[in-house]
């Protein structure tokens, strides 16, 4: 179990760095040594949720992060954290924010903490 | 009222590994290193900062059940145990560098922040570690 568990953490940080990727299953399976057909299986077992919606997440927390501390546009953001399309964006983060990127960045404050716990908090809860 | 923080506390799954790893790899110093029968005691510090000790705990029986210790693995391995330190360093990117060659598993690269510039890694249980060269005030 511990094995396991280390080794599928490992693979959620290789999508946590390359979250701007796509997802690349058949990778992340072998980081996680497991077969591409269980890795879902066995991400969603270890974290409580699948690698997409994680992904995803990831993806939602790093655009709130530049939505927050940059000026730059929402379609400049959009590509920069790995979606394909400005429509998809815009209904993905409404849907994890339940707001607009707009909407949020005029509401958005800084934070002034380490980057690894404005990360794991200021992931949007699912 | 206090004045320092003396000790903390991770956990870690092997206390050799461990000091491979924090001593081995990452350049820290054995602190204390003591066998008192039921337990490892075991402290690491930066060098020149003794009265800084991190303890490299073992979860296990008596001080946790067979069962809990098992819990405290299993979220441990996740990177759920909240074990996390944070280091200072003079040059991030250099320190990366060493680190990397002496193959550390790193989580980020250097990056820049409005802090300092700063770089994240795992040691080999879970636990998150980061190191960040501040921005000079």
């Amino acid at each position: 179990m511990e094995d396991s568990n280390r080794r599928l953490l490992r693979a959620r940080d290789a999508m946590d760095r390359a979250y701007a990727q796509p997802l690349d299953v058949p990778a992340l399976a072998r980081i996680a040594h497991v077969s591409p057909a269980h890795f879902s299986r066995a991400f969603r077992a270890a974290f409580g949720e699948t690698p997409h919606r994680y992904l995803q997440r990831r993806r939602v927390e790093r655009a709130m992060f530049l939505l927050r501390e940059t000026g730059r546009s929402v379609t400049d953001i959009c590509f920069e954290v790995g979606f394909g399309s400005p429509g998809t964006f815009s209904r993905t983060f409404r849907a994890i924010v339940g707001r607009s990127p707009r909407e949020y960045r005029r509401e958005a404050a800084a934070v002034d903490v380490p980057s690894c716990f404005t990360r794991a908090w200021t992931r949007p809860a699912d | 009222m206090f004045n320092a923080i003396t000790h903390s506390q991770i956990y870690v799954l092997d206390q050799d590994e461990a000091l491979d790893f924090y001593v081995g790899k990452l350049g820290l110093e054995v602190n204390a290193d003591v066998d008192f029968g039921p337990m490892r005691w075991l402290t690491v510090n930066v060098p020149g900062d003794p009265d800084r000790q991190i303890m490299l705990e073992r979860p296990g029986p008596p001080s946790l059940s067979d069962e809990t210790a098992g819990q405290v693995r299993e979220l441990l391995t996740k990177g759920a145990t909240g074990g996390h330190l944070i280091f200072s360093v003079d040059d991030c990117r250099k320190t990366y560098e060493t680190l990397r060659d002496r193959g550390v598993e790193f989580t980020e690269e250097p990056t820049e922040r409005p802090y300092g510039i700063d770089a994240a890694l795992r040691d080999p249980f879970g636990n998150s570690i980061r190191f960040t060269q501040l921005k000079e005030s």
